[in-house]
Formats: structure tokens, C-alpha cells, sequence
């Protein structure tokens, strides 16, 4: 599995080469002493992956101290260091899944217009019933033209139940309903769609609080787990959608779709440094296979890894 | 945020002071903070670049005026730089051909499909075209049962694509129809696709060939990151796109990408999508978006966004106010202090002498948005009565909040002379009749 998350993370790598990522890829690889310009070069390479200014420049700092008190002495030391780096990073971030022993399990997703969630719950419905679990689908975007429909086919594709009402519904509604479906047919778990929307928008972030609200009010605990689902081509916005995602949802966990491109998705790592909030999931492509448990050490090699 | 940029050189300002000149060293530490600010903004690396190496040499080359400080000059330098990167003036898009044939094209998510129905109703209503929706992305999931909801909530006719699974023999079928009904643009919405996704680059490659379309815009999410430069770069090797719409500018993103794909697609952006609906769509103004960009303060966007989306209520409270003749300096204050929330009152202030100048379409300047400020810490320094009733106002009152805000009763004299006017202004507005007032207020 994890070999071919990598091969789908280089592929896009190799086919865009620019000057300047070649050139970042030798700064890793020469040898002797290291130089400043390797370390300007290290803090650019961080923010094309999108890791962010901040981020970026601190991790380059902290480097530069290293080199200064001579820890760091050759260019070949550089990659491992930052590697270490990112790794603790990350693993900071993740304190562990909340466990729930209450059924339905309850999961929602949430994010920001067209990152891939109605797919992500597609690829998660199926990952779970390929593991034996029953699970219904909740469709609550109710805003989206043709949302409804979309899940529906999936529901199809998974063989899943969805519940859904006409488009324009109390999405709160539909996960009632939803929830309820799941109690009398005595099915494992729930997944919640919701309709994309922007962090700034702040009615449709009180919509996220009721449907929060209604399903802790069905089942003990739950939302058991809010999944924040965040393309990889995002920039620095990503924090902000983590932000406020994080404080009206209570986001447990993101999900980085998209990955199969050429985006490296590393505004993960400011996320994770800022907010604490660690990553599970990755997208790796549209079929219903291509959401795979994310790994650090895979994650930041492809981010790092410049030359594949 | 707002104020990035120019909190940065505001620091570098204050290493400069009592110099008036540029020299090496000036254009050097003011353009290491430019550089930030624009990574900070999600410009790509590459592009970023390249434009603090062409404003290096603009700001060395002289042009240098005694007058501003070298920090307002370098800021100066790099707006319009970034203004005329971005694309000087506004684009106007040409639909000519029977039909015309505009093409949507762009990774998943980007808002293609959005753009299409947004883009038909616009051609429509602005242009007086007839334009036909052509949903032909036959891999997503109910995509063409979403663009054809969106036809009808756009009364935009749509053609039923539902029982073809291929998009050459889609794009083939409606151009039949196009012709044969005589519709002048035909607007054909493609499925996402990966820029690395050769196989499915041909096809619209192919696509291409099969549409001879007048238009190929690449629709872009604003909140994209570095990836931008990669994947405007792709499609427009492939495609020869025209143009480009920049998606979801309605959020806080800074937009950093606008100036990415510009610099390595080098076509005009011509749309900026600033909502989920099908009104969320506006001709895109570079010199708005130089402003975002730079956190200087995007205002007459905001003003005309803020415009389209009102919140009613709000809207409400200040239509009672201007009819009871009561808006207080309170008021105004609000108005002043919530330039990026501007409601209904920008049309009112536009109509008043001096207030005009101050609501440029084009945003504010820096010496404009000062002006405001000082406007505003001037209502700040009045006692809660005194912004009651302005009348109050008199010479030894005005010394002392001249002193209080750091300004001077010649401005507070402006600032009421001015608030006397918009009053007057309300006053006649608050007799006219209830319709004439909501239009006026933009309602
Ligand atoms: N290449 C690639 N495409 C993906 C991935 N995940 C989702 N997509 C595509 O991205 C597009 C948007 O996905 P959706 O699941 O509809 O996204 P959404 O967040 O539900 O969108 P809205 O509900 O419209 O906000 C679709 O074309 C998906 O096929 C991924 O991991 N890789
Ligand atoms: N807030 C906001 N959302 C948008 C905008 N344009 C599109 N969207 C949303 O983004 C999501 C993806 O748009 P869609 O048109 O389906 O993208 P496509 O996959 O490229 O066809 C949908 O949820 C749209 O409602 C915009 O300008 N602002
Ligand atoms: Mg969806
Ligand atoms: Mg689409």
C-alpha cells in the first residue's frame, strides 16, 4: 500500500521538473561543507511545498543554529535534520483517536467548497464495509445543485443506504433522520456529507453547530469523529480553515485529498504545529480505493524527497 | 492581515527616516519584506521571484520623488507593478462566432461547473446573447444533473447530455444544436482532471479540435498554493488557454495565485467567482487585486461584494435611520471603522463632495485610507453625547478633541461639513419614496 502512495506521489514529480526544484533536489545531495545559500534554498523548497512562511523560516533558523554550534556540519546532514523535524512535528500534532464504545459511530465531514468531501465519505463508507462494518450515508448537503444525487451514486457504488430529503432541507433534519435509521436498523456507523462552505461565512458555520448539536443530542458523544477534508493544492488559507473549522466543528482529524497531483499539501505540517490537529487520511485519486491511513515518514519523504 | 505590507515597510520606514531618496540599500530591506508578504500571500516561489528582480530594477532605475518617503515609493512601485502583471485594465471577453464556444477547463473542485451556469447568466443579462449550457463532465457523479439544476435555476436552456458517456460525441451534438437553434454562445463545462493526467489532456485536446472554441478559461480556486504555477503552466502548454476565472475570491484568502497563473499563463483573468450562487460572479479588477494581494485593503471590491450580498437587516436598520433622520456620528464612525463590511451607505457616500473621493472604485490609496483613520480617531476622541448630537460641537470642544486625536480642528471642521452634507443628502433621500430610496441604497 504504502509503495504505491508513493509512486502516486512522485509520478507528478517527475513530470514537472522545474530549474528550481532540481536544484533544491541538489542541495540535498551535495556533499561537503554546508553552505548559507543551501539553507536559503532548504527555507525555499518548505514554502513551495506550501508549508508555510512562518514555518518555513523558523525550521530554517533552527538550522542555521545547528550549523552555527557545528551539529550540522556537511549538506548531506541537511535533509535528515529537517526530516527529523517534520517527523516530531507531526507526531506532536497526533494525541490519539477519541474511542467511542457507542453505537452508531458517528462521523462527520466537513470543509471548505470542492475539496473532495462527498468522495472522501464514499471511500470511507467503502474502506469500512470492506472491513465488515454496516454504515449508512447522511446526505446533509441539501445546498449543492445535485449533491443529493451525487452521493447517491455513490451510495450505489459502495452499496450503502443513504438518507437524504429534498434539496434545501434542515440539514440538522436529515442527520436526525438518519441517526434514527441507523438506531432501528441497527447499523454500525454513520457517515455525514455536509455542503462545502467557506470558514468566513459565519451562518453557515452555526448550520455545522446544530448538525454538531443534533447528532450529540441522538448518541452519546458523538459527533464521535469530525474530519476536516482539505485539498492539497491549498496554500496558507488551509490554517484559517483549520481554524475556524476546528473552533465551531471541534475537528479531530484532516483528511488530505488530491495528493496524486503535484501539490504537496505541506500547509499539514503548519496545521499540525499550529493547531495540533493531525492528519488521517489521504486522497489519492477518484476511484473508491484511493483514500489510504496517512503516513508521516511517506508524506514528508515525497515532500522532501525532490528528486524521487 | 488587512495591513501586511504595509506594516512591514512601516518598519523599514523607521530605519529609513530623514532620508528621501532610494538608494541600494532601501530598495534591498524594503523588498525583503515585499517578499515575504508575497509568499505570505501564496505567491509561487519562482514568480515571486522574478517580480521582486523587475521591481529591483524599476526602483534603482530613479523615478524617485522627493516628496514620499522611500517606503511609500517602493510601495508605490510594487502596486503598479502587481497592477500591471495582473493585467492593467479590466478584460472585456469577446463572444463572436455562431456560436462562440467558451470552454471551462481546470482541476476537480476549482468550481467549473458553477462558473458555466454563473457565466450563461451573465452572457445573458449583460451582453443580450443567448447562450446554451453543455454539461459534458461524464466522470463525476451527477455532474450534468448538477449543471442542468443550475440551467434551471439560471432559466438558461441546458442541453440533456445524460444518456452519453462520451465528450467528443457530446461536444459534436451540441454544436448541432447550437446551430440549428441558432443559440450565439455555447458554454461547455469539462470534468476536472489532474494537469499529469495525460490521458485525459488529450481529450481535451481533442475536445479542442472538435470545438474550435473562441474561449478557453482555466478556472483556478483562489485559495490554491504553490501548486498554481504547476498546473496553470500544464494546461496552458496544452491548451493555449485565453483566459482564467479565479474561484471562491469570497473567502479570506489572499490570492496569491492570481498573480502565479497570470505570470506563467500570461492571458487575462476576466472573472472573479465571490460566491456559491449564481449571482457570485464579477469582471475581475487587477488593480483590486494588487490591493489583496499586498493586504492593503481590497476596498471597493468589498464595497461591491458587500453590495450584492447585504445583510438585510442591517440594511433595514439604516434605511430607519435615514428615514428618521437620526444617523449620528455613531454611525458614521461604524461606517468609517467597517470599510471592509460596507453596506448600503457606500452609495450614499459617493454622492457626497468629498466623500466621493475618498471611495474610489479603483480602492483607496494610502494617503486616503490615512485620511479616513483620522476621520475616525477624530469621532473617537467625542464623548458618547457629543456623537449624539453634533451640534454641540463647539471651539473649545473641537480643541480638545483636535488635541485628544492627534488632528487638527481644520480637519474636524472638514469631517463635519462633510457629515452635514451626507445628512442633508439622507434627509432628502428619507422624503423620497420607499422604492426610490432601496434602489438608491442598492437594496
Ligand atoms: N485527483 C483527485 N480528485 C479528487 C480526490 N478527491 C476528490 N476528488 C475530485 O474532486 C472533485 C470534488 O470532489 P467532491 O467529493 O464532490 O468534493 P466536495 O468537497 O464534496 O465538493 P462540494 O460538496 O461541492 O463542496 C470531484 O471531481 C472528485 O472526483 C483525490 O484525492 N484526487
Ligand atoms: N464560496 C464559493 N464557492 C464556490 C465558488 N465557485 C464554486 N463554488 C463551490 O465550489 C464547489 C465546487 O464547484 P463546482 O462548480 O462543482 O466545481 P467543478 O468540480 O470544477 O465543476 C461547489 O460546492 C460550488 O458551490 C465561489 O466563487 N465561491
Ligand atoms: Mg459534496
Ligand atoms: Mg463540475
Amino acid at each position: 500500500m504504502a509503495g504505491t502512495f508513493l509512486k502516486k506521489l512522485k509520478r507528478g514529480l517527475f513530470m514537472t521538473h522545474t530549474e528550481f526544484i532540481e536544484k533544491v533536489g541538489e542541495t540535498f545531495q551535495r556533499s561537503g561543507p554546508v553552505a548559507p545559500e543551501h539553507i536559503d534554498r532548504l527555507e525555499e523548497a518548505l514554502i513551495a511545498a506550501d508549508a508555510g512562511v512562518a514555518l518555513s523560516v523558523r525550521l530554517a533558523d533552527e538550522i542555521r543554529g545547528e550549523v552555527r554550534a557545528k551539529r550540522i556540519t556537511t549538506a548531506e546532514d541537511l535533509r535528515p535534520a529537517v526530516r527529523r523535524r517534520l517527523l516530531e512535528l507531526l507526531s506532536d500534532a497526533d494525541t490519539g483517536r477519541r474511542t467511542s464504545g457507542t453505537r452508531p459511530k458517528i462521523t462527520l465531514v466537513v470543509g471548505v467548497n470542492g475539496t473532495g468531501k462527498t468522495t472522501t465519505v464514499a471511500k470511507l463508507a467503502h474502506r469500512r464495509i470492506e472491513a465488515g462494518s454496516s454504515v449508512v450515508l447522511a446526505a446533509a448537503d441539501t445546498f449543492r445543485a445535485a449533491a443529493v444525487e451525487q452521493l447517491k451514486v455513490w451510495a450505489e457504488r459502495v452499496g450503502a443506504p443513504v438518507v437524504h430529503q429534498q434539496e434545501g432541507a434542515d440539514p440538522a433534519a436529515v442527520v436526525y433522520d438518519a441517526i434514527a435509521a441507523a438506531k432501528s436498523r441497527n447499523i454500525d456507523e454513520v457517515l455525514i456529507d455536509t455542503a462545502g462552505r467557506l470558514h468566513t461565512r459565519a451562518n453557515l458555520m452555526k448550520e455545522l453547530e446544530k448538525v454538531k448539536g443534533i447528532a450529540a443530542r441522538e448518541v452519546d458523544g458523538a459527533p464521535h469523529e469530525v474530519l476536516l477534508v482539505l485539498d492539497a493544492t491549498t496554500g496558507s488559507n488551509g490554517i484559517e480553515q483549520a481554524q475556524q473549522f476546528g473552533a465551531t466543528a471541534g475537528v479531530d482529524g484532516v483528511v488530505l485529498t488530491k495528493l496524486d497531483g503535484t501539490a504537496k499539501g505541506g500547509v499539514v505540517l503548519a496545521i499540525a504545529g499550529n493547531l495540533k490537529l493531525p492528519v488521517r487520511w489521504i486522497g489519492v485519486g477518484e476511484g473508491i480505493d484511493d483514500l489510504l491511513p496517512f503516513d508521516a515518514e511517506d508524506f514528508v519523504d515525497s515532500l522532501l524527497d525532490l528528486k524521487a | 492581515m488587512l495591513e501586511a505590507l504595509q506594516e512591514r515597510l512601516g518598519r523599514v520606514t523607521k530605519t529609513l527616516r530623514g532620508e528621501g531618496h532610494l538608494t541600494e540599500y532601501h530598495v534591498d530591506t524594503a523588498l525583503r519584506e515585499i517578499r515575504l508578504a508575497l509568499l505570505e500571500a501564496d505567491v509561487a516561489v519562482e514568480v515571486v521571484t522574478k517580480f521582486v528582480a523587475r521591481v529591483r530594477e524599476r526602483a534603482l532605475g530613479g523615478e524617485v520623488l522627493t516628496s514620499v518617503t522611500p517606503a511609500q515609493m517602493v510601495t508605490k512601485i510594487v502596486h503598479d507593478e502587481l497592477v500591471e502583471l495582473l493585467g492593467g485594465s479590466t478584460t472585456e471577453l469577446e463572444f463572436k462566432g455562431r456560436p462562440a464556444v467558451v470552454m471551462l477547463v481546470g482541476l476537480q473542485g476549482s468550481g467549473k461547473t458553477t462558473t458555466a451556469a454563473k457565466m450563461a447568466k451573465w452572457i445573458k443579462e449583460k451582453k443580450n446573447l443567448f447562450p446554451l449550457l453543455v454539461p459534458a463532465d461524464t466522470s463525476r457523479p451527477a455532474a450534468r444533473e448538477q449543471l442542468l439544476v443550475l440551467g434551471e435555476q439560471a432559466k438558461i436552456p441546458t442541453v440533456d447530455t445524460r444518456d452519453m458517456d462520451d465528450p467528443e460525441e457530446i461536444a459534436r451534438r451540441a454544436l448541432r444544436e447550437a446551430s440549428i437553434k441558432g443559440y450565439q454562445v455555447l458554454i461547455f463545462d469539462t470534468a476536472g482532471r489532474l494537469h499529469i493526467d495525460d490521458e485525459l489532456m488529450d481529450q481535451l485536446e481533442r475536445l479542442k479540435e472538435i470545438l474550435k472554441p473562441k474561449q478557453i478559461l482555466f478556472v483556478a480556486d483562489a485559495m490554491t498554493g504553490q501548486d498554481a504555477v504547476r498546473s496553470a503552466r500544464a494546461y496552458h502548454q496544452r491548451l493555449d488557454i485565453t483566459g482564467v476565472v479565479l474561484t471562491k475570491l469570497d473567502g479570506d484568502a489572499r490570492g496569491g495565485a492570481a498573480l502565479s497563473v497570470r505570470e506563467v499563463v500570461g492571458r487575462p483573468i476576466v472573472f472573479a467567482g465571490v460566491g456559491e450562487r449564481l449571482d457570485g460572479l464579477e469582471q475581475f479588477h487587477p488593480d483590486r487585486m494588487a490591493g489583496r494581494i499586498l493586504g492593503m485593503g481590497d476596498v471597493a471590491s468589498l464595497v461591491e461584494r458587500a453590495q450584492g450580498v447585504i445583510d438585510e437587516t442591517k440594511a433595514r436598520k439604516l434605511e430607519e435611520k435615514l428615514r428618521k433622520n437620526k444617523f449620528d456620528l455613531d454611525d458614521l464612525r461604524d461606517q468609517l471603522k467597517s470599510l471592509k463590511k460596507m453596506g448600503p451607505l457606500q452609495s450614499v457616500m459617493e454622492m457626497v463632495p468629498g466623500m466621493n473621493k475618498m471611495m474610489p472604485k479603483g480602492g483607496v490609496t494610502e494617503g486616503q485610507e490615512r485620511q479616513l483613520k483620522r476621520f475616525s480617531s477624530c469621532i473617537d476622541s467625542m464623548t458618547p453625547r457629543e456623537r449624539r448630537h453634533p451640534q454641540l460641537l463647539n471651539g473649545s470642544r473641537k480643541r480638545r478633541i483636535a488635541k485628544g486625536s492627534g488632528t487638527s480642528v481644520e480637519e474636524i471642521n472638514r469631517l463635519l461639513r462633510q457629515y452635514g452634507q451626507m445628512r442633508k443628502l439622507m434627509k432628502r433621500l428619507g422624503k423620497a419614496d420607499p422604492k426610490a430610496l432601496k434602489r438608491q441604497l442598492g437594496l
